[in-house]
């Protein structure tokens, strides 16, 4: 029997992702300087979207929590916003991590609750706390109840390309932030555990490792950064109801984007989020019909390969962008 | 306190139309051990069956029954037999993304096909029509003529659970899949019949929802949240317990509307929390893994 040395279980090497995400923080970061506004709102909402997806990613793929409710979060950063910077007059910019720090901060007691539900059973319950949320924000008047509010008057001092440009330039570091947080996560000791929790649960608590509470960890963190990306979501369209905050349709989209893509890889949800937006730029006149279609390949991905479409290229072709798995040398 | 006994009243009444809507889903729970998150949209797709039986044969809601259970029965038996059954397995997630899968293309294909605008089933006079049972206290025949079938329903189908053959292979079938096509049956089969037959009941329930109130295409997720709510407050894999769930869900909303029209759904959440909190296996629970 070869016995496996202390240590032989290497990370592989990490290749190019560094270079990698510099170029793309680099030219992110030019981006202002010289893109349309259209152009920059598009890359807002697409790098928002990645962020989400990336979270929803390490919540599901990862940690084995199919949610459906972190559109709570969402909300929750959006009426951070409300709260703290329409109606307490503080700096919007400052609004958005304390909207980050409340969602992280009620996820856990809603983790206690929610962990008592199994499986599938978990995802129906998420589903059910979002709506909670929504049925409160919906009846809080001071934070606009069920018609909404508009938030334009926090954002009135500050300068239009300042506004454009900062609202980027956040939306580059969740994106960005999330895509590298989420590969230098698997690649220390918390992705070990979280690869095992991912491959199966008995036998990682077997091998000491526990698992409600990397799944805390896991589910706390995953909202916390829902709730920073809710709230820049909303400082770009500064406006939100409740419907449209606490909406099921973000969990629609996050999970359509994750799964074709492919769950449980960095590549998946990159790649869904790229043919997310060429299919809604090119059937979005058909109105619901690209909804249709999203959900029948998500269907066909789970019903055929569910790697997802990285999955498959990873398999046929061997590339590998970000390397986070583990091989056994020596 | 006649205002609190018809609140209670109309509670309970309410109860036994989200109980004749959850047997389906507890059907599913109890047999396949599946989520079937499409669950309210194939009740409001349902609704819809029967408007276009209505519209184009000129039915009664109720006499289109007679078309739209069997239809939904056929249409349950190909999803499992077609989808789900591929995706049956330790893994839940496969199941849980189909079906999350079908219901945002129910929504939008009924959205496309029936537009946004609320429909009601028309019943002539049934829902008008209410029992006298006291100074100022009535209740509808409509809302007792649900709950009279969500006790029949559950009534039947323990029976069938209980003493037929079908009902043996499906109990057999919840508690170990493999023993069970070990003693010659197929299971595929056996899956396909029991989600049939959770259609069947949904249909049911459909059309008497689309009879009592207004419906349009997105009314389906509050549906699968309700009846999981009276599923997890009754108990999983007990039918009894599912009524008992559906009633206390009833009420804990007619309470809150009663205290504040805003609040009445919340507090039917904030009831299923707290039995959640206290009592997560639920009332009347039978199946051991959730």
């Amino acid at each position: 029997m070869t016995a496996i040395r202390q240590g032989a279980l290497k990370a592989s090497r990490p290749d190019r992702v560094a270079t990698l995400s510099l170029i793309a923080a680099a030219i992110l970061a030019s981006m202002p300087f010289w893109a349309g506004s259209d152009t920059l709102r598009t890359g807002v909402e697409m790098l928002c979207f990645l962020a989400l997806a990336q979270l929803w990613n390490l919540l599901a793929g990862y940690g084995g929590l199919v949610s459906f409710g972190q559109q709570a979060f969402i909300g929750i950063g959006g009426y951070a916003l409300v709260l703290f910077a329409y109606r307490l007059g503080l700096s919007p910019y400052l609004a958005l991590p304390i909207g980050a720090a409340l969602s992280a901060l009620v996820a856990w007691p809603m983790s206690r609750l929610l962990f008592r539900l199994n499986g599938a059973y978990f995802a129906v319950g998420t589903w059910i706390m979002a709506e909670c949320w929504r049925l409160i924000f919906a009846n809080w008047s001071w934070l606009g109840g069920g018609s909404g509010i508009s938030i334009t008057a926090t954002m009135r001092a500050i300068d239009p390309w300042w506004r454009e440009a900062l609202a980027f330039w956040i939306a580059g570091l969740a994106g960005i932030g999330a895509v590298v947080g989420l590969y230098a996560l698997l690649r220390s000791r918390w992705g070990l555990a979280l690869t095992a929790l991912r491959d199966s649960e008995p036998a990682s608590e077997a091998a000491g490792i526990s698992v409600r509470r990397v799944k805390t960890w896991v589910y706390v963190a995953a909202s916390g950064g829902a709730g920073l990306v809710g709230g820049l979501i909303f400082l770009t369209k500064l406006r939100l109801s409740p419907d449209a905050a606490v909406s099921i349709n973000w969990s629609v989209m996050i999970v359509f984007i994750v799964v074709i893509g492919g769950i449980g890889t960095i590549e998946g949800p990159i790649l869904g989020c790229i043919l997310y937006f060429l299919l809604r730029e090119y059937l979005a006149d058909f109105g619901a019909a690209y909804m249709i279609a999203f959900g029948a390949l998500a269907i066909l991905v789970m019903l055929t390969t569910r790697g997802g479409l990285w999955g498959e290229i990873r398999s046929r072709w061997g590339i590998e962008l970000f390397p986070v798995r583990r091989r056994l040398d020596g | 306190m006649l205002n609190l006994i018809d609140t209670l009243l109309q509670g309970v009444m309410l109860g036994g139309q989200y109980a004749l809507m959850a047997v389906g889903l507890s059907l599913a729970f109890g047999v396949m051990r599946l989520v079937n998150v499409a669950h309210g949209d194939f009740i409001v797709l349902a609704a819809y069956l029967a408007l276009i039986c209505m519209t184009t044969l000129g039915l009664h809601p109720l006499a289109a029954l007679i078309v739209v259970v069997p239809v939904m029965a056929i249409v349950g038996y190909g999803v499992q037999r077609l989808l789900l059954n591929r995706a049956v397995g330790r893994d839940i997630m496969p199941a849980l993304l189909i079906t999350f899968g079908l219901s945002v293309i129910i929504q939008n294909g009924l959205l496309e096909v029936f537009s946004a605008d609320s429909r009601r089933l028309d019943a002539g006079g049934l829902t008008a029509a209410g029992l006298r049972l006291g100074d100022g206290l009535a209740v509808g025949w409509f809302p007792l003529i649900t709950f009279g079938l969500a006790v029949a329903v559950i009534a039947g189908l323990e029976a069938l659970f209980a003493r037929s053959a079908l009902g043996r292979a499906f109990r057999a079938v919840s508690d170990d899949q493999e023993i069970v096509q070990l003693m010659g049956y197929d299971n595929r089969h056996l899956y396909a019949l029991a989600m049939a037959l959770a259609f069947a009941v949904m249909a049911v329930a459909g059309v008497l929802f689309g009879i009592g109130t207004v419906f349009d295409p997105a009314f389906g997720p509050p549906q699968l949240l309700f009846a999981f709510e009276a599923v997890i407050i009754g108990g999983m894999g007990s039918l009894w317990g599912t009524l008992a769930g559906g009633v206390i869900l009833g009420l804990a909303q007619a309470i809150g509307f009663r205290v504040d029209p805003g609040w009445g759904i919340l507090f039917g959440h904030a009831v299923f929390l707290l039995i959640l909190a206290v009592q997560p296996r639920g009332l009347i629970p039978k199946t051991r893994d959730a």
